[in-house]
């Protein structure tokens, strides 16, 4: 990298606000994916201003500039694909300002997700969106990759809850987008930023909707000696109207890794378990648990536990969102994959992933929100072996092929990012994609914001990339 | 007929069958929009066909408008130009419709309330409760961001529309989303034909999440002297771990527009006068659930309403929840059917800041003498009806005044105010999309790209787009 640009990064930012030893860039060529790319330079913006100043730099040097919050993505959203610049917004963490009267609060993007939480709670007010990674990543990043998490299918994902933004184009113009009054009047751009994967802006500054937080959670575990039975529970649930908060399933496998780790009760001779919240009014809350607990029963669940306290639901939830944690201790590398599939289609899809696995060599674990039809399934390989880690990637594929073809989606809330560019012609036409890289490159019209995602590249889309090795312990989904 | 139309009549026949474009003035006339008439309606019967007239459309720079049931035309701003209505309503298929997915992926043409029948049959709904809901098409209603009083608890489209098919005004068919209820990949095309007006595109299909439909539905009505006290239980309902599905705020006014024989056209569910009082605001929110929900309910907005001074508070049994809910979904063509030159203002706003630009608006009515209606949403959006007497052009002049006073005070109170309807005469003298907004540069430029040759509603939305 140009010595000059890193000088005048310095002079703009404080030296102390610049890495670029390769010592210290090590750090930052990995996310939580099994992607790898290492940056030239990593740099520590304080203001919109100084973004403004780094993103000038960018243009004059043409070097490339990607976004990254906690660095915790699981599609190399993060990664500095083609090198140069990483803006690094942990120094952009303070929440500006907090209306609890209007439930809004204006954070800039660096703020950790579960910190914004525990800074309304006592007002009787959070932010819903609550990906398992929350106790990290930041708001920036859940706004750039549309974070979901166990509570989407009740709450909604994260673009539900973003009124404005503030953000950086790649020409260094400052734009403001939406309001936080509702119902801003034009076209949705703040819809259409939510998402973009930082494609489009480095978004400074973000207004979001805080939400209520319920009178009552009941926290249900139930426990079970057959999948199909879980799975069959699920689609009475919302078959009977009811809309769970969560609804988190775990397979055998998993559930036992989980179990060794956090000791959340997980019986580690069943098939499967499934975690069910519901929530809102006492009253609401206490019929629709009654109503779950029968549902469960009906479906031979082999024993159904209510959490009786907060402690109770904490470790079953610990169980949950800790799960990749655990299974780091089993596996030091593994890939996670998002798909997403018609919620019906679950007990047609864990039997095919199971054979695919079984075709490949690969135990294959299963997490996933089960009401959302989206599915984490989890290969286990050895990162020192690069055939068996390209036949890891070649097994998720066809897994993602799969969901596909059942009507479903390559990425429910994970991205695509560096990752699953080239499945992206599984789902979009030529034409689909050529209108999406228009809207790209009406804001981002150089391509020097981060470049080299979402798209497929020119070398077609049955190549399989391989990577430098990768290692995945991060407690992520 | 010139010899161009003719030739373009020809060719959009060989598209979709001479029986489906129509040119003759009888046809034409219930496509004008503000009085302009287009040249040709199209009626295609397939996307296909749709987007071969669109590119057709491109190439000959024949202006197009997408048009469903022709229910909100009204709203906006007129076409620059219009020679074509593109018809949808024959694209009103369900394609699918997985109730055990939640999930409904229909044609643009579809009528709301077929779409309704459909999803009742499986105990599900989409929570659309839109004005003109008998007739309206599902591509209207997301073409023109109307609201409903059931965002209080589901949010608006952009909340639940899945992923889209459309037709950019190049004739390009492309699509963005998926047919299930979580997906993040590519971006949100469509949430940008939401509320767009026609302007970047045609929407031909569209995904949606379902919802398993309220059972025991109650309404609680209270009565307020003032707006300020109507707001102030309103807080109270947000400050509480209640859940309404439904929580607006009406004016005096609107007690008499919901007694008026418009109001029992427009929805004909039977409906007691009585239900609101005349003379003072009402707060009204719908709730459902069990016995013990609906006890809970009943208790605690009745004790929120005396906390607030309601002078009256009620709660609707079930059989008179409908007649209630009808009117409050069509107070806008109730409203319109009332006046010779009815205004619609929508303005939001925080909630806290509510309160006080209705106070504005109903200072300045007062002193002008203008009779007036308005339903809020509790969540800050708010309709207000301007009822003038006559539609003459003092009239219009004196209401390009009181509309220009609003918008500046929602402006200020950095809310957005817009005037979705008034009276074709007097759409010049005002500003129907509101204040200017910096962002409006970036909305150029995707207008630009979605519709470079300015063939797609030219002029109908803000900043002449």
């Amino acid at each position: 990298m140009d010595s000059r640009l890193i000088h005048e990064l310095q002079k703009l930012l404080g030296s102390n606000a610049v890495l670029h030893k390769p010592e210290d860039l090590v750090l930052y060529e990995y996310d939580g994916s099994v992607e790898v790319a290492r940056p030239n330079c990593v740099v520590f913006p304080k203001s919109t201003a100084e973004v403004v100043g780094i993103v000038r730099l960018a243009n004059r040097f043409e070097t490339p500039i990607v976004g990254r919050g906690a660095g915790t993505g699981l599609s190399g959203g993060a990664l500095a694909r083609k090198g140069g610049i990483l803006v690094v917004f942990s120094k952009m963490n303070r929440i500006l300002e907090i209306d609890a009267a209007n439930q809004r609060a204006r954070v800039q993007p660096g703020v950790v997700n579960s910190d914004l939480s525990a800074a309304v709670a006592s007002l009787g007010l959070h932010f819903a969106p609550d990906p398992s990674s929350q106790k990290a990543c930041t708001i920036g990043g859940n706004v750039s990759e549309n974070s979901g998490g166990p509570h989407t299918l009740a709450y909604g994902v994260t673009a539900n809850h973003v009124l404005a933004l503030k953000a950086v184009l790649p020409s260094g113009e400052i734009v403001s987008l939406g309001s936080s009054a509702l119902d801003p009047v034009g076209y949705d751009l703040t819809g259409l930023f939510v998402g973009s994967e930082g494609t489009f802006a480095l978004i400074t500054e973000i207004t979001v909707k805080l939400t209520r937080l319920p009178e009552v959670v009941k926290t249900l575990l139930a426990i079970y000696d057959a999948v199909d039975d879980a799975t069959e529970t699920v689609a009475e649930i919302t078959g009977r109207g009811i809309t769970p908060a969560a609804c988190e399933m775990l397979d055998g496998w998993t559930l036992r890794a989980v179990e060794e780790y956090v000791h959340a009760g997980f019986p580690t001779d069943s098939a499967a378990v499934l975690l069910i919240e519901v929530d809102g009014l006492r009253e609401t809350a206490e019929a629709a648990a009654a109503e779950v607990a029968d549902v469960c029963h009906q479906h031979r669940a082999r024993e159904v536990r209510v959490a009786r306290d907060a402690a109770e639901r904490d470790l079953l939830w610990k169980g949950r969102k800790n799960a990749f944690g655990a299974i780091g201790r089993v596996s030091t590398t593994y890939y996670v994959q998002d798909g997403v599939i018609p919620r019906t289609k679950l007990p047609a899809t864990l039997r095919r992933i199971a054979e695919i696995g079984r075709k490949n060599g690969f135990e294959i674990g299963n997490i996933f929100h089960a009401a959302d039809g989206n599915l984490h399934p989890i290969i286990l390989f050895d990162a020192r072996d690069e055939l068996q880690f390209r036949r890891a990637v070649a097994t998720a594929d066809e897994i993602i092929a799969f969901c596909i073809e059942m009507g479903g989606s390559i990425t429910g809330e994970h991205g695509v990012g560096m990752e699953k560019d080239r499945l992206m012609p599984l789902l979009f036409t030529e034409a689909d994609l050529r209108v999406m890289r228009g809207v790209r490159d009406i804001f981002n019209p150089h391509g020097l914001l981060n470049p080299a995602k979402i798209f497929p590249s020119g070398k077609g889309c049955g190549e399989i990339h391989v990577n430098p090795l990768p290692v995945t312990t991060a407690t992520l989904a | 007929m010139s010899a161009a139309t003719g030739a373009s009549t020809s060719r959009l026949g060989s598209i979709v069958g001479a029986a489906n474009v129509w040119d003759d003035p009888a046809s034409l006339a219930p496509y004008a929009i503000d009085g302009i008439l287009p040249n040709s309606v199209v009626r295609p019967g397939s996307a296909a066909e749709a987007a071969e007239i669109v590119k057709f459309a491109a190439v000959e720079r024949l202006a197009l408008v997408p048009v469903g049931a022709r229910t909100k035309v009204s709203m906006g701003a007129p076409p620059r130009k219009y020679n074509l209505a593109l018809d949808l309503s024959r694209l009103n298929r369900i394609v699918a419709y997985d109730p055990g997915d939640l999930t409904l992926s229909v044609e643009a043409g579809a009528i709301l309330a077929d779409v309704a029948t459909a999803l009742g049959a499986h105990g599900q709904f989409l929570p659309l409760a839109v004005p003109f809901h008998r007739a309206a098409t599902i591509g209207g209603t997301l073409a023109s961001g109307i609201d409903s009083p059931l965002r209080q608890f589901y949010g608006t489209a952009r909340d639940f529309v899945l992923g889209m098919d459309f037709i950019t005004g190049d004739g390009t068919i492309a699509k963005s989303g998926a047919r299930v209820v979580k997906n993040v990949t590519g971006y949100d095309l469509h949430k940008l034909m939401l509320g767009s007006f026609g302007t970047l595109g045609v929407m031909t299909q569209i995904h949606f999440r379902t919802f398993p439909a309220p059972r025991g539905l109650r309404a609680f009505v209270a009565s307020f002297e003032s707006s300020a006290q109507a707001w102030q239980m309103r807080h109270a309902v947000g400050d509480s771990p209640l859940r309404p599905l439904t929580l607006d705020i009406l004016s005096p006014g609107v007690f008499e527009l919901f007694g008026s024989a418009a109001a029992s056209q427009w929805a004909p569910e039977s409906y007691e006068a009585q239900t609101l009082s005349p003379g003072r605001w009402s707060l009204t929110a719908g709730f459902a659930g069990g016995e013990k929900i609906l006890d809970r309910y009943a208790a605690e907005l009745t004790r929120l309403a005396e906390h607030a001074a309601a002078s009256e508070t009620a709660i609707l049994p079930e059989d008179r929840v409908a007649g209630a809910f009808g009117r409050k979904r069509e107070f806008i063509p109730i409203a319109l059917d009332v006046s010779p030159a009815t205004v619609i203002m929508k303005l939001s706003a925080l909630p806290s800041r509510m309160n006080g630009l209705l106070e504005t608006a109903g200072n300045l009515f007062a002193a002008e003498g203008v009779a007036w209606a308005a339903i809020a949403r509790g969540a800050g959006v708010a309709y207000l009806a301007l009822l003038p007497k006559e539609a003459s052009v003092q009239a219009g002049e004196t209401f390009s005044r009181l509309t220009a006073q609003i918008i500046d005070a929602t402006a200020a109170a950095e809310g957005n105010a817009t005037i979705p309807w008034c009276p074709s005469a007097w759409k010049k003298g005002i500003r129907i999309w509101g204040a200017d907004r910096a962002e409006f540069e970036q909305m150029k430029k995707l207008k630009a790209f979605f519709d470079p040759g300015g063939v797609m509603s030219p002029g109908r939305f803000v900043g002449g787009i």
